[in-house]
């Protein structure tokens, strides 16, 4: 199976285009079925890929068979095997609660669905960073159609900022590339990683600046402080399934910092080794304090869990920070963690708006659940999990990135900040429980709309993997940190990637 | 000619990022136009600026790097369909928010201190 590693962005080009064509163009239901049988096929077959990848170690994918540096490869190694497996896992989850009515609000949501993960995956796994510009498009007109879909007010305009921001973004981007292409000649990430340790001189300083603006457009995506006033309004208005899909957006951003600092621009690369460190150690913390605050004064629910996703969008840069083997496993367990707990939360927000009238999701009096047991035992347990309360894996991720910090100083900063965000989430989470669930006004309502049994098992899909992060949780670390060791031992992950480079 | 070239990009750049931040969509959208025309001059840059070299080797003496060119056809591509796209997003915000500013309102005109306490009587008065 060697062509396994390019599935996870065929699957999905493949499905896309071929619901835009006649015989699935003209009617939902046939592009319904080819979403499930589409967003299936490619759980399947990154689930079959992770497998390969832990048996036989890592998978380089060079496409028309040019040899690296030349051409683009795809990289399936520990840790982009493992996020295209969430990736796809997320997919499948929110397309089952989107199959029920919530793709109906404009023309192409299935289409642009599919495109959406085809960007996510192909982030994740190219090797060549130009590569991962064009995929970074490739997701982000998906989501900017995306966004927008069902239309209305609030939409437009949160999609206006958004669009504007990641375009100003993208020019970011492209004046980075070429700074490092015009110093280094090479836009492949391992040999970018192999040549930056011979950069001297005025050259080490430009491609500093490259590096630099790289960090801006990668933290724009990732939410980091000054760049994250897009998030709150533009995840709190986007329709469910969307902003479900979203949650993983952030996380392109984490995985591309970790795959830019800690590879290319990490403990080898000479006079630029680490150059991130010193900006990411203020941001990150920032971010955890902003996110916090805006956690304690979120007046909804979905504005509650946009402000929770920047605050784990901070502890995960926190542990970009750290810099150390512990420290990224700690990060891609709980990114996995932290992914599918707001994206479950999202979903079930939506649950929540549609069984309390004009209320929707704020956190003000209204009539009572239709559904209270059920809901109040999924929001309990989708709370429990973004607080990090022990029986599930929002506990173990927050208790591995506080180990991760070695040195007193990192420990005085990391553990209170990270002790206090968690406490607000606890204040936030009780207050809202409290106000939705039990100071109801005992009218009922004649329009129910309950919760539909596809809408239920996708969320339910999403919160059983929680405990089972925890029952498999030795198993899932092992994985983690035999993916951190790789990320970091410079041998693996850039000289093993250029067939005739030897250190 | 390196000059000329870099004192170009600079321009469009400075003129790129003013426009962006004002406060109307139609200038946003020709700010990101600009933008954009600065980022393919300056990737096409990257390759070094040679006189008299094709990118195919045998052809001339000096040949230049094809990469960069490839490159900026992918930018250009890219940077035209993201234009297009928020062109017709800014109209549509334009009918939906019944204005064109990028927060969807019209900042309120700054009056005064002195004669503010008289414009809210006059409107007082007026309802």
């Amino acid at each position: 199976m060697q062509h396994l590693s390019i599935f996870p962005i065929l699957i999905p080009l493949l499905c896309g285009a071929l619901m835009l064509l006649p015989p699935f163009s003209k009617t939902l239901q046939r592009q319904r079925i080819l979403s499930v049988i589409g967003t299936f096929a490619l759980l399947i077959s990154s689930a079959f890929l992770l497998h390969q990848v832990m048996m036989k170690g890592i998978h380089l994918y060079a496409l028309g068979d040019w040899r690296p540096p030349f051409g683009i490869a795809l990289v399936a190694d520990p840790v982009s095997t493992l996020l295209v497996t969430l990736a796809s896992f997320l997919g499948f989850a929110v397309m089952l609660y989107a199959l029920n009515d919530h793709d109906k609000g404009g023309a192409y949501f299935h289409p642009l669905f599919m495109f959406q993960l085809m960007g996510i995956n192909g982030a994740f796994l190219t090797g060549d960073i130009f590569n991962l510009f064009v995929f970074f498009e490739v997701l982000l007109i998906a989501s900017y159609a995306l966004l927008i879909h069902g239309g209305g007010k609030p939409r437009t305009q949160s999609a206006l900022h958004y669009v504007i921001l990641n375009l100003v973004g993208s020019s970011l981007f492209l004046f980075g590339l070429g700074i490092i292409y015009g110093t280094l000649g090479t836009l492949n990430m391992a040999d970018l990683a192999v040549k930056v340790g011979t950069l001297q001189g005025e050259n080490a300083t430009l491609a500093k600046t490259g590096a630099a603006l790289l960090l801006v457009v990668f933290g724009l995506k990732a939410a980091m402080l000054p760049m994250h006033f897009w998030l709150p309004r533009t995840y709190a208005s986007a329709s469910a399934p969307v902003a479900a899909l979203f949650a993983i957006m952030t996380k392109v951003g984490i995985y591309s910092i970790f795959r830019v600092y800690v590879v290319i621009f990490g403990d080898h690369a000479g006079e630029l080794a680490n150059i991130a460190t010193p900006w990411l150690w203020p941001l990150a913390l920032l971010t955890i304090t902003i996110g916090t605050i805006g956690v304690i004064a979120s007046p909804g629910l979905k504005t509650l869990t946009a402000n929770l996703v920047i605050v784990s969008s901070g502890s995960l840069l926190v542990c970009a920070a750290i810099h150390s083997e512990a420290a990224t496993s700690a990060a891609l367990y709980y990114l996995v963690h932290s992914t599918i707990a707001s994206s479950a939360l999202f979903l079930l927000a939506d649950v929540i708006a549609r069984q309390r009238g004009q209320a929707e999701d704020r956190f003000v009096r209204s009539r009572p659940f239709m559904q209270p047991k059920m809901i109040g035992f999924a929001f309990a347990f989708c709370a429990l999990a973004m607080i990090g309360m022990p029986p599930l894996s929002g506990f173990i991720g927050k208790i591995m990135i506080l180990q991760s910090a070695h040195t007193t100083a990192e420990s005085a900063w990391v553990w209170p900040l990270i002790l206090v965000s968690s406490l607000a989430a606890l204040v936030a989470f009780s207050r809202a429980a409290t106000t939705m669930f039990w100071r109801h006004n005992g009218n009922t309502s004649s329009d129910v709309n309950t919760a539909k049994p596809l809408e239920i098992i996708a969320i339910g899909l999403l919160l059983i993997t929680l405990p089972l992060m925890v029952v498999f949780g030795g198993d899932i670390t092992d994985y983690t940190q035999n993916a951190a060791n790789y990320l970091h031992d410079f041998n693996a992950s850039a000289y093993d990637l250029l067939p005739g480079a030897t250190p | 000619m390196e000059g000329i070239y870099a004192f170009s990009v600079g321009l469009l750049t400075a003129c790129g990022v003013f426009l962006t931040l004002r406060g109307r969509s139609f200038s946003v959208v020709v700010g990101l136009t600009l933008l954009s025309y600065a980022v393919n001059l300056f990737l096409f840059a990257s390759g070094r600026l040679k006189l008299n070299a094709a990118a195919v080797l045998g052809r001339s003496e000096q040949y230049s790097d094809p990469l960069p060119q490839a490159l900026v056809l992918t930018a250009i591509v890219i940077g035209f369909a993201m234009t297009a796209f928020v062109v017709i997003l800014a109209m549509r915000a334009r009918a939906d928010l019944g204005n064109d500013h990028v927060d969807g309102q019209v900042p309120k005109p700054k009056t005064p201190i002195l004669q503010k306490g008289n414009t809210s009587h006059k409107t007082g008065g007026g309802q």
